[in-house]
């Protein structure tokens, strides 16, 4: 049943949005030729699209609300039983992990050397991604300085390579081992702040390597950037354009894999279940004999290092850099993966790196609103799921019984 | 007895505001004992400044672990000194809410585990050995503790009294000889309270853990404690045992008022 007072809210939204659209969706400046052109017909698609879609915003609310209003009866064990059953039952992801191994190793032979480039540029975000969940979903700390860290593995291997002729294989350790270093250094001055304050200060440090990047010109070459990064070599097989840009691809899945495995392990364990209980309370966290400065830079660092050696792999994939690949807006984006993705969850992460980066690419089809589309991705992906697309996935220790030894 | 806690002069200043004044107290070894005090009177600032979490003004603080000769324990990081073996709970619980149980209480086995980075990585042998040891070991303490029945709940879905009690077996997991509990009873009903006093009788007695406790419930502070110390504006107003305390006139005009007419 549809009540009078809800065509009217969906009206005003109508109104509202037809007013909010009218700049972009209505006039259109001609400059050279000096003409307005008027387009009323977008005007009416947007009002009858936003009161239709207002009716099903409205029902999705309702949805989500009375989903709350269940878990906080304490009914929330069905929601996480689910998930749980995906992940946990071998008859279902058995084959699903077949069919994405499948996907995943046909890709750059059934689809372009395009698709293959993009998949390559979202599989260096999931890498970052899963750095970053690190220090933000498991530890808690909010940085918004990681492309900081991307930028050093960038950078050193440009400069490595340019000043002593660095190999590819050597320059991804030394990325990673760089990438660390920076960490424990922007660790120690943050290892008093949280929440706002450790955001605007990471803030900062990204900035300040951006800054020096683009202006000590003898080091870095300043804003021309450094060309001719050679792509890494195999066994000194030379590879055409096309195997090159197919041998990076298969190069970021097996760096993908070798990153999920070492994150899961690491999550999974004394220094895993140190980091979440960090998150959870400082103080308690100490009292525990927790020691927080270490616990603190080693989240720092190891989430340093998986963004310092992908760093690397992007200098070697675009062949240049140059300081505009390394602003805030990156770092941006790859928060956004973790927080979208689901804080703390391996696989939420990856779901949203594949959604975050192919999306913008797949919208080209809609041009000058492939952003504003992707913005309202954001926000409805927010409001409906606000702890990410797969929260909750992380295991949690449970107890299956003592063995016999410690029985009675 | 032998002596386990000692604490000398101890001075805090917040700023002009003198928080606690030259405290004098110790504890000896297998001894439950209450700091008592009105509200403000400085007790959980005093717990602070033992577990390190504020770095006292003056005074000194000294610890006699068991079969280890005295340390000086100011100065030190609330981490390293839960390592030497005081474990403190929270008047406002701080439980790690999203974390189960089990986990909760394997936290505070954390300080007595070893594995590092590349255990983590490698999972060799002797860090699966120590994981599946320490996942044993805190269902053993939640089992003392009875709490065994939770073990796989998250830790924000616990009745009250139960997380009150969560946060002693995770003190217990850090292997105190000194447990510090800072009003463990606040908010409990009777029959938990009473719970509670047979709980602490059960850890003195078969553990051998000492306790210090800040509470406002008098029952149970006076059939609990063997010593119990009064403070008031920071300063230390008297000591003594529970008889002693009842009928002391300078603490009952600390409680009761000055015009009180008994």
């Amino acid at each position: 049943m549809i009540k009078l007072s809800e065509i009217k809210k969906s009206f005003f939204v109508s109104l509202w949005f037809m007013f909010l659209t009218f700049p972009i969706m209505v006039i259109r400046v001609n400059p050279i030729e000096k003409i307005v052109e008027w387009r009323w017909k977008n005007l009416f698609f947007i009002g009858i699209g936003s009161f239709l879609l207002s009716f099903v915003w409205r029902y999705l609310f309702k949805r989500k609300e009375a989903g709350m209003k269940k878990a906080e009866a304490g009914d929330d064990t069905v929601k996480i039983s689910f998930y749980q059953k995906i992940f946990e039952e071998p008859k279902i992801y058995i084959p699903g992990l077949i069919v994405v191994a499948v996907v995943v190793f046909a890709f750059p032979f059934v689809f372009s050397i395009y698709q293959t480039n993009i998949m390559t540029t979202a599989l260096i975000y999931v890498m970052l991604g899963l750095g970053l969940n690190i220090v933000v979903g498991l530890a808690g700390l909010l940085d918004l300085g990681y492309v900081a860290f991307y930028a050093v593995g960038a950078y050193s291997y440009a400069l490595l390579n340019y000043h002593f002729g660095l190999s590819f294989w050597l320059a991804l350790p030394v990325g990673a081992g760089l990438g660390a270093l920076f960490g424990i250094l922007l660790g120690f001055p943050v290892l008093r702040l949280r929440g706002d304050y450790l955001a605007i200060v990471t803030l900062g440090f990204g900035e300040i390597i951006r800054i020096i990047l683009e202006n000590w010109n003898e080091f870095s070459f300043g804003p021309s950037g450094i060309a001719n990064i050679p792509r890494p070599g195999f066994f000194g097989i030379e590879f055409s354009i096309e195997g090159a840009t197919m041998f990076m691809y298969f190069l970021m899945i097996a760096l993908t894999l070798f990153t999920i495995f070492v994150v899961n392990r690491l999550q999974n364990s004394r220094i895993g279940r140190a980091w979440i209980a960090l998150r959870e309370d400082e103080v308690a966290c100490q009292a525990m004999g927790i020691d927080k400065t270490k616990t603190k830079l080693t989240a720092f660092a190891l989430g340093a290092t998986w963004a310092g050696m992908v760093g690397v792999v992007f200098a070697a994939k675009t062949t240049f850099i140059n300081p505009a690949s390394f602003t805030v807006w990156e770092s941006i984006i790859i928060l956004c993966i973790v927080v979208l993705g689901g804080m703390g969850s391996i696989v939420g992460v990856i779901f949203g790196a594949l959604i975050l980066i192919l999306l913008p690419e797949y919208l080209r089809a809609f041009s000058e609103f492939r952003m504003l589309l992707f913005g309202a991705v954001l926000i409805i992906m927010m409001v409906f799921r606000p702890g990410g697309v797969i929260s909750s996935v992380r295991r949690t220790y449970r107890f299956e019984g003592l063995t016999q030894k410690s029985e009675k | 007895m032998k002596k386990i806690l000692e604490v000398k002069n101890l001075t805090m200043n917040f700023g002009g505001l003198c928080a606690l004044d030259r405290i004098d107290l110790d504890i000896s070894e297998g001894e439950i004992v209450a700091l008592i005090g009105p509200n403000g009177a400085g007790k959980t600032t005093f717990f602070n400044c033992i577990t390190g979490i504020y770095p006292p003004t003056e005074g000194k603080m000294f610890i006699f672990p068991p079969g280890k000769a005295r340390k000086s324990i100011k100065g030190l990081k609330p981490n390293q000194v839960t390592e030497k073996g005081l474990a403190r709970t929270f008047q406002n619980i701080r439980l790690f809410p999203n974390m189960t149980v089990l986990e909760n209480v394997m936290i505070g086995r954390h300080c007595r585990m070893s594995s590092g980075i590349a255990g983590a990585v490698f999972r060799n042998k002797a860090t699966v050995r120590e994981e599946n040891a320490i996942v044993e070991e805190s269902y053993i303490i939640l089992q003392k503790i009875g709490l065994s029945e939770y073990v796989n709940e998250f830790a924000k879905n616990l009745p009250y009294g139960a997380q009150r009690r969560l946060e002693i077996a995770r003190a217990m997991a850090t292997e105190p000889f000194l447990l510090l509990l800072d009003e463990p009873a606040a908010g409990m009903n009777l029959r938990e309270t009473k719970e509670l006093d047979e709980l602490i009788v059960k850890i003195r007695n078969t553990e051998g853990i000492s306790i210090l406790l800040i509470e406002h419930d008098m029952k149970l502070v006076m059939s609990l404690s063997d010593r119990i110390f009064v403070v008031d504006y920071g300063k230390k107003i008297a000591q003594g045992t529970p008889e002693e305390i009842q009928k002391n006139p300078v603490v009952i005009k600390a409680y009761l008022g000055e015009d009180f007419d008994a």
